[in-house]
């Protein structure tokens, strides 16, 4: 699972599409309010289209594109998001994770504010799924000599 | 008709239990540590479509608003509850196999093999010959 | 030692099947699951969230405001969840330095 791999159509298949399964990935997360969808699997879909790379590739090329320890400083990051919302809205006057206080910030109605609320919701989820697949995946092949 | 009503009626959790049954077989039967392992996610698994199979219902459509169905009378959407605690079962199952995995690793490099026998008599003569 | 295992597969499994028998048809409308109001009079929680989930928060897709807004502690405790099996992967398996060689 490290050499790359000598069949030129895996390696060319994969080459052309995984920038195409993140654009659909990040499709999904946007549009978790109006389809079904939303953080967690928009997540899923996005360390999909890395590990692609990962296994057709070899490790050595890989660590060009997304290095070995962006991992883990990715799903601290989205935790760091989640939690963080939570928070603002406890700074502005609200319990936690009440996203009608989100209103006194951002210029819109308390109702949209909720869905704003939510949006960030699951961009953080979304960030810290993919971050997380891809250090356990990593972590995984540690000692594996080439 | 009323044996017929009722297999047409349960026959999906049968199938569901078949999983089941198959999940354990291979967590208590198997000697390899891995084949151990993949009986546990079956048994996730079966459990998640017993969920989701047991949640739904004739007349109703997925649980995302349409504008031509009127949100009052809600016998036309289906419950969005088993749906929504399922989505994190999903993903605890994911981090539980993970860890897992881990752990075999580390076995591996300690005591050389995955066989469970092999395993259980060397860590026996560990804990002999530490005393 | 065998047989006891396969009497005990055997045993579950019958003991799962009688259990099955007392569950509600798949799909019945009148199914507790989906009643309006819960054997202990207490409105359903899944008819509130369809009722209320459009003019709360704006979104037609109810499963994700429930899963990011009614119960947002449970996707909170979930990615915790994760994120601790994250960090357990990375401190089972580093390469461990040995104690005697340190460059100094």
């Amino acid at each position: 699972m490290t050499r790359k791999s000598d069949n030129p159509i895996v390696s060319l298949v994969s080459r052309i599409i995984s920038p195409f399964i993140m654009l659909f990935a990040l499709y999904v997360i946007f549009h978790g309010h109006y389809s079904p969808g939303g953080g967690f699997q928009g997540g899923t879909m996005l360390a999909a289209a890395v590990l692609l790379i990962r296994l057709s590739a070899g490790n050595e090329i890989a660590q060009l594109q997304f290095k070995k320890d962006l991992g883990t400083i990715l799903g601290s990051i989205g935790v760091l998001v989640y939690f963080g919302t939570g928070f603002l809205v406890m700074l502005l006057g609200g319990k936690f994770l009440d996203y009608k206080y989100l209103a006194k910030i951002l210029p819109v109605s308390e109702v949209m504010a909720r869905s704003w609320g939510i949006l960030f919701v699951e961009i953080g989820v979304g960030i810290a799924v993919m971050g997380l697949l891809v250090a356990i995946y990593d972590d995984l092949l540690e000692g594996d000599p080439l | 008709m009323k044996t017929l009503d009722f297999m047409l009626g349960h026959y999906a959790y049968w199938f569901t239990l078949a999983l089941l049954a198959i999940g354990l077989y291979g967590m208590m039967m198997k000697k390899n540590l891995v084949k151990k392992l993949i009986g546990m996610t079956i048994f996730q698994v079966s459990v998640i479509i017993f969920y989701i199979a047991g949640s739904s219902k004739w007349g109703g459509t997925v649980p995302v608003m349409d504008k031509a169905i009127d949100v009052a009378d809600s016998t036309k959407y289906i419950n969005p509850l088993p749906h929504t605690l399922m989505l994190t079962a999903i993903v605890v199952g994911v981090a539980t196999t993970g860890v897992a995995f881990a752990l075999v690793i580390s076995i591996y490099k300690r005591y050389k093999t995955l066989d469970e026998t092999v395993l259980l008599e060397g860590m026996k003569k560990d804990s002999d010959s530490d005393e | 030692m065998k047989f006891v295992n396969y009497l005990i597969l055997i045993v579950f499994g019958c003991l799962m099947i009688y259990a099955s028998m007392g569950l509600p048809s798949r799909g019945d409308t009148d199914a507790i699951l989906n009643r309006d109001i819960s054997p202990v009079n207490s409105p359903n929680a899944g008819v509130h969230y369809i009722k209320n989930a459009y003019k709360d928060a704006h979104t037609p897709n109810m499963v994700t405001v429930t899963l990011a807004d009614y119960r947002g502690y449970d996707t909170m405790g979930e990615t915790t969840v994760i994120f601790t099996a994250g960090i357990i992967c990375f401190l089972l398996l580093r390469k461990k330095r040995n104690i005697n060689d340190k460059k100094e």
